[in-house]
């Protein structure tokens, strides 16, 4: 035998740690540019593909189908459907919540892919699947060029 | 480069504009804790370290007595035969003097560091720690006999740093 | 001939290297690949397989950056793998991408080497400390530079090596990195200024080391028969090798690297190197240290044990020397975003053997041409030999 077992339960010795670092990402060429639109204008921007036709959002700068560089930008509105939901009991560390979360995909007219998104001003029982939904964005002082300057969707 | 490239892609931004929040970023601590087993070798060393050993672990095809020990001779590919307590001394193989933290940042009472030969284990198995009792660290010599500072028994905890550090010391 | 198809490296492209570059990781990886690609003349429906090489997730602060990393590095849809063996990564990808085509399996190979250090606070440094073992030395205190400062004093100590000697590596680097122009640290320094810098470590000091860097480097490897199509000028992968030393890095002699003479010799092998100091026109050097560039030249055995530092000294390994070493100016000029800058020596082989590396260009036409890097916890070796 290649393996012990351990009877003795002081011979389970155990190691605690953590990893101890921070993390500041930038946004990048194409998420500093549809961030900072969002927080200034309130306005959701994709990319469109020329050569391709595909319409990214979030907004890339470039095409991962073909490789172009992506210099169209194309303002898509913030109204979209939900194209699939979720509705979560547990949060991110798997403690309960006390109200349940609903995120969902939210598709954009004219664009291929959309945001993942919290909806709010609705009970889950009520939610479904190819609903019209509307951006509803914070007050202008407290944006901070980040997602969750939309505080979540809200059925139209 | 290739000298036919006239375009350098890349956007070079100030480390300090960038803490100083004056460019948009999103900011993340990852909040996860870790607690590993020490496993069936380490956990003999442990173990050994409590009671003021150094516990090695012995090959009886290759001869070599190992320190770290582990539960297998990665050499033949077998299971060690046995654990038994090497010698708490050994020779510097190599040393270092350091100014820096774990995070990049500058201390001043510089930490000694060491890879230290162990007495009684197979030629070159070392292991790292710290030396200590050294007032200037120009003493410090390569191949310096070195010999373990225990914390008291009570204070021990089975750890590596149940090894206070090496002290330099003269074989009689 | 080891493998089905030759392999040749037909376009190499990258990024700046800097500390802060405002670009994602994926918006890095897509500018070092097209750039790579129009190099080669190739579109991305040419491409077949891609390998993405990059380092500890730690740095970008992106779990499973290889999947991230993707669509950057062209994968969409296609056969894709992340390769990670540590600082050895920006190397290994291309020996990687070697065995995707010289298998037969793919006519072409899209191989990315991709760092974005710069989100990792207070100091990448930091996310290095999980790296080690955490019963044996992490209670310790350990940081990375301790054990790089235990190698190069161990190093110094056998072969009685001094840190002015050692010093004229970061010099020459530095100063060949002027003449590349994404470079990060290219400078005109002396020996008394890296002598007079912060001791770190000692014997580590401030100048002995590469900085952090965020970057991407990118190669288009193809079979013979494509190659043959699209250039008039393929540079050949005649030689690939790797291999790793014992975990327990305090239990073997750190003053010699063995896993790169082993890596090295798989490579002399295939590529039927006898002598590889005559035989080797131009290489390049894993530098993260400029001890570094001297223990591997050893390892690499383009100098006998111990003699790098004399070779060195006497000028040999100058750009207009007999055997260039580094003439990109490596990590410790151009910069060390880690698998990016492996992938990076890789791309300046290429261009050297090409007679295309205009104000870095080694004097005669080098015709073989080597790269390699180191890894993991400093016992990796992963070498690339190239003909052209």
């Amino acid at each position: 035998m290649s393996t012990e077992k351990i009877k003795d339960a002081r011979r389970m010795v155990h190691w605690p740690g953590h990893m101890e670092t921070d993390y500041i990402y930038t946004l990048g060429i194409a998420g500093e540019k549809f961030f900072t639109e969002m927080k200034n204008s309130g306005r959701i921007f994709a990319a469109k593909c020329k050569r391709c036709g595909f319409i990214y959002l979030p907004p890339r700068i470039y095409c991962e189908r073909c490789f172009e560089k992506l210099t169209e930008w194309i303002n898509v509105g913030t109204k979209g459907e939900v194209f699939t939901y979720t509705v979560a009991y547990v949060d991110v560390d798997s403690s309960k919540l006390k109200e349940p979360t609903i995120y969902a995909y939210i598709k954009f007219d004219g664009a291929h892919g959309g945001l993942i998104h919290k909806l709010g001003e609705v009970k889950h029982e009520d939610v479904q699947i190819g609903m019209p939904v509307e951006a509803v964005f914070k007050p202008l002082a407290e944006r901070k060029a980040n997602i969750n300057d939309i505080k979540y969707f809200k059925p139209v | 480069m290739s000298e036919k490239i006239k375009h350098f892609p890349g956007e070079e931004l100030s480390g300090r504009d960038i803490r100083e929040g004056k460019i948009p970023c999103i900011k993340h601590r990852p909040n996860v804790k870790y607690l590993w087993s020490a496993g069936i070798a380490m956990s003999r060393f442990v173990e050994g370290m409590k009671e003021g050993k150094i516990i090695g672990s012995k090959c009886v095809k290759c001869k070599r007595i190992m320190v770290p020990p582990r539960a297998f001779c990665e050499e033949c590919f077998r299971p060690v035969d046995e654990y038994a307590p090497v010698k708490d001394t050994g020779t510097i193989n190599t040393y270092s003097v350091s100014y820096v933290a774990g995070d990049a940042s500058r201390i001043k009472e510089p930490i000694l560091v060491a890879v230290i030969d162990i007495d009684g284990a197979s030629k070159g198995m070392g292991i790292l720690h710290l030396l200590g009792e050294i007032s200037d660290w120009k003493q410090i010599k390569f191949g310096m006999k070195v010999k373990a500072v225990w914390k008291p028994s009570e204070e021990r905890e089975g750890s590596i740093t149940d090894i206070k550090y090496f002290k330099p010391f003269e074989e009689v | 001939m080891v493998g089905k198809k030759r392999v040749a490296v037909i376009g190499a492209g990258m990024t700046k290297f800097r500390r802060n570059l405002k670009e994602t990781g994926k918006e890095l990886s897509y500018e070092a690949s097209k750039m790579a690609l129009d190099q080669a003349g190739l579109e991305l429906s040419d491409i077949k397989s891609v390998v993405m090489g990059t380092a500890p997730d730690a740095f970008d602060g992106v779990h499973m950056k290889g999947e991230y990393l993707a669509d950057g590095a062209g994968a969409w849809e296609k056969p894709y793998s992340r390769v990670f063996v540590g600082g050895g990564t920006g190397v290994f990808a291309v020996d990687a991408g070697w065995w995707h085509v010289a298998s037969g399996k793919f006519d072409t190979c899209l191989v990315v080497g991709e760092e974005k250090m710069s989100s990792c606070y207070p100091h990448p440094a930091y996310a290095f400390t999980t790296i080690f073992d955490q019963i044996y030395s992490r209670p310790l205190g350990v940081t990375l530079i301790w054990i790089f400062a235990l190698e190069m004093h161990r190093y110094m100590h056998v072969h009685g090596i001094t840190k002015e000697e050692i010093a004229l590596v970061s010099v020459k680097n530095k100063r060949n990195a002027l003449d590349h122009p994404c470079a990060q640290l290219g400078a005109n320094i002396t020996v008394e200024d890296v002598l007079n810098s912060e001791v770190l470590c000692w014997p580590v000091q401030r100048l002995d080391i590469s900085p952090t860097s965020d970057g991407a480097a990118a190669l288009v490897l193809a079979s013979e028969d494509v190659a043959k199509k699209l250039t008039d000028d393929p540079v050949w992968i005649d030689g690939v090798g790797w291999c790793i030393d014992s975990t327990y890095w305090t239990n073997r002699d750190l003053y010699y690297p063995q896993y790169v003479q082993c890596a090295a010799q798989m490579a002399y092998k295939m590529a039927g190197i006898k002598n590889p100091p005559k035989e080797i026109d131009v290489a390049e050097v894993y530098d993260p240290f400029d001890y570094k560039e001297l223990h591997h030249m050893e390892g690499l055995m383009l100098a006998r044990k111990g003699q790098a530092a004399k070779l060195t000294a006497e000028g040999v390994t100058q750009r207009d020397g007999d055997l260039p070493i580094n003439p990109s100016g490596g990590l410790l000029g151009v910069g060390n975003p880690i698998a990016a800058a492996g992938t990076m020596k890789c791309c300046e082989i290429f261009w050297q053997l090409r007679g295309e590396a205009g104000k870095r260009q080694v004097k005669g036409d080098p015709r073989t041409g080597l790269a390699q890097a180191w890894g993991d916890l400093m016992q990796y070796g992963s070498v690339v030999v190239m003909r052209s």
